[in-house]
């Protein structure tokens, strides 16, 4: 039997030292679709992306299921080279290695592809400098996208990828996440029918604190993460109106009255 | 120098090795060398079909077997051809090295054969490389030189120079006292690599003068294992707005000692230098010394050595030094010894690395050292040793 959802979290708890930041989360994401949870700063938003991608520093329990299998207690290569794949909120300088050297290692696809998504990237030049090294914030940005584009994972995590990016590059950042996820692209006369013909198959979480990247990426399922809990399962966009509007102080009155609601 | 006596308290035997090496038979062409020699040398640096080169010399063991070069502009010989066309060389020989300065110096004095003397002519640009090898082939045997090296007034002069092992040889001795001038407006890039067997003891002593103006770069690197390898050259910049830099990338694995240095003297005006050091100890002890004195108001010097340890057993020891000895001075240090982030590691590993190639990876970065005014063919392929460096025991 095929299994239903791509991903599936069951009963997650994650401590960092003494301290439980996650206490049971149960999130299941189907093939082709692409989730968002909002939270406040220090919710636990990137401990949550780090813990399913099995970094160290983090004790976890309960199950992560990836195509049904469980992969729990699987190194970080396997994970990705099973088809999972992050972009970092912040990600780490690698001094001396290249930003090409390091997508020739690990990318599926390669070569011209490369080349003609730095273009479209701005990143051209960054190709031949160190990873991550004298970056800007949107540059990181657009260097994670990038290495994601020609690693081309099934099911993709991103972190924050408007934080410190500013309007302009929002947009681009946007309009490749989107590609990325392979979400739908009108026919442009601008745009290869290789990148048109992406499929719309991948998956995605999706991690915002402005919930900015929504102007630009579809999403389709919405959550809150909150005191280590997940809540709310919606429509993103309606969520960010409210959150907008009434900001996280509305989530705490809803998380509020469902605590209430298990006591009874 | 004021600070020799800091050197390592030494303590080769030196009774062990062989002086006498059979001739060995000229050979004209290196490509003609035996495809597991030609390897070595392309590991040194060295360039077997010399294409990219602009001149060679080959020193096997105690015979000159090779020595050529197209260009005008320069001269490559054996340093005792040069010192009986030049009257001994007078000038030069002895002058930066004294012969009783210590007890490799006095060796090499007593024991020399050969050694190679490079020579730019005012004004000439040697765009290629010139390509020197000094490559033992007998166990046990000792092989003492001593170098001499001229780049004239305002010319361009480029230096690979290889120091290696036959496949087959286990010890032995190196020891090579190396004398460099560069005179008024000249520029000498000077890349040394040594590529040795397991068990060699490995003596340079080296000294580099700077008239007015002129430029002098070193790289040295170091990638094999050698049992005991101690080194501390010394640049003086005598004339005014000399610029010396040193880069150095060393890696040590088990039952290696690596005790390197570079050493700036800056004496005239407007004078530069910087030294950068890059140690990975996968189990050997590295001692990264630099030393920067400042004589002249106004010169300005940076020394920054840093070093990763991979193993308990290894032992990574960064003695940088600073002495200013004249009011109005910029010189300044920066040492770091420390592990890989795991951070780092993880975040390859989120790409599909595995832990080892991850690690490898990253060892390689930290090694590869961006060097200004290094030809960008000659920097490629010094990457491209860094590249092929075997991580298996890391
Ligand atoms: N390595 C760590 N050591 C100590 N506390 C940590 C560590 N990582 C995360 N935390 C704590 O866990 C909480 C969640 O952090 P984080 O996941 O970064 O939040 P978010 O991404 O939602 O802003 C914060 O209180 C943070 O201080
Ligand atoms: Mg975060």
């Amino acid at each position: 039997m095929k299994n239903e959802y791509l991903f599936e979290l069951k009963d997650f708890h994650v401590w960092v030292g003494e301290k439980e930041i996650l206490k049971g989360l149960n999130l299941r994401i189907k093939q082709g679709s692409v989730h968002v949870i909002f939270g406040p700063n220090g919710s636990g938003k990137t401990t949550l992306l780090n813990a399913v991608m099995g970094f160290s520093g983090y004790r976890v329990t309960g199950q992560i299921l990836f195509h049904g299998k469980d992969i729990t207690r699987l190194p970080v290569n396997e994970r990705a080279r099973l088809g999972i794949g992050i972009s970092f909120q912040r990600p780490p300088a690698i001094h001396g290695v290249k930003l090409r050297h390091l997508i020739a290692t690990s990318a599926k696809t390669n070569g011209r592809l490369l080349d003609e998504y730095a273009r479209k990237l701005n990143l051209v030049d960054f190709l031949e400098r160190d990873v991550n090294v004298g970056f800007s914030g949107g540059e990181i940005k657009r260097a994670e996208l990038l290495q994601l584009l020609l690693q081309d994972p099934d099911l993709i995590f991103l972190d924050e990828p408007e934080s410190g990016v500013d309007l302009e590059n929002i947009a681009l950042i946007g309009e490749y996440t989107n590609h990325l996820l392979g979400k739908k692209l009108r026919p442009q006369e601008d745009k290869t029918m290789k990148e048109l013909r992406r499929e719309v198959s991948k998956s995605g979480l999706l991690i915002t604190h402005t919930g900015h990247i929504l102007n630009y990426v579809n999403a389709d399922v919405g959550h809150i993460l909150m005191g280590g809990r997940i809540a709310c399962e919606a429509n993103p966009q309606e969520m960010l109106n409210t959150l907008q509007e009434c900001g996280f102080q509305e989530c705490y009155r809803c998380f509020r009255k469902e605590e209430d609601h298990v006591k009874r | 120098m004021s600070n020799d006596k800091k050197t390592l308290a030494d303590d080769l035997d030196l009774s062990g090795y062989r002086e006498d090496a059979p001739e060995h038979a000229e050979i004209e062409d290196l490509s003609r060398l035996s495809p597991e020699d030609q390897q070595v040398l392309l590991m040194t640096g060295i360039d077997p079909t010399g294409k990219q080169r602009y001149g060679s010399f080959f020193q096997k063991d105690h015979t000159v077997v090779h020595c050529r070069t197209d260009f005008e502009g320069a001269e490559i010989m054996s340093v005792t051809a040069a010192r009986k066309k030049y009257d001994g060389l007078k000038e030069y020989w002895g002058k930066l090295v004294p012969a009783d300065k210590d007890v490799y110096t006095r060796r090499a004095e007593e024991h020399m054969e050969h050694g190679y003397y490079i020579r730019s002519l005012p004004g000439a640009q040697v765009r290629y490389p010139l390509q020197a090898c000094l490559y033992l082939t007998e166990d046990k045997l000792a092989q003492d030189v001593h170098n001499i090296v001229i780049a004239e007034e305002a010319s361009n002069l480029n230096i690979i120079t290889g120091c290696a092992t036959a496949p087959h040889v286990r010890s032995g001795l190196h020891v090579g006292v190396s004398e460099f001038y560069v005179k008024k407006g000249a520029t000498l890039s000077f890349t040394m690599i040594h590529n040795w067997a397991e068990d060699m003891a490995v003596r340079p002593r080296s000294a580099v003068i700077l008239e007015e103006g002129a430029t002098y770069i070193s790289n040295y690197i170091c990638l094999v294992p050698a049992r005991d390898l101690q080194m501390y050259p010394t640049a003086i910049l005598k004339g005014k707005g000399s610029v010396a830099t040193f880069h150095t990338v060393l890696l040590a694995r088990p039952g290696s000692l690596m005790d390197v240095g570079s050493r700036v003297i800056l004496q005239a005006a407007e004078c530069r230098a910087e030294i950068i050091s890059r140690a990975v100890s996968t189990g050997g002890k590295i001692i990264a010394r630099g030393y920067i004195s400042g004589e002249y108001p106004g010169v300005k010097a940076h020394l920054e050595c840093k070093g990763l340890l991979l193993s308990k057993k290894g032992n990574i020891h960064a003695i940088p030094e600073l002495e200013g000895k004249t009011l109005d001075l910029d010189m300044s240090h920066e040492a770091a010894v420390g592990k890989i982030a795991q951070e780092e590691i993880e975040y390859l590993m989120a790409r599909g690395l595995s832990e080892q190639e991850a690690t490898s990876l990253i060892i390689k970065g930290f090694l590869s050292l961006d060097i200004v005014g290094l030809p960008e063919n000659l920097q490629n392929e010094l990457q491209q040793m860094i590249d092929q460096t075997d991580t298996d025991a890391m």
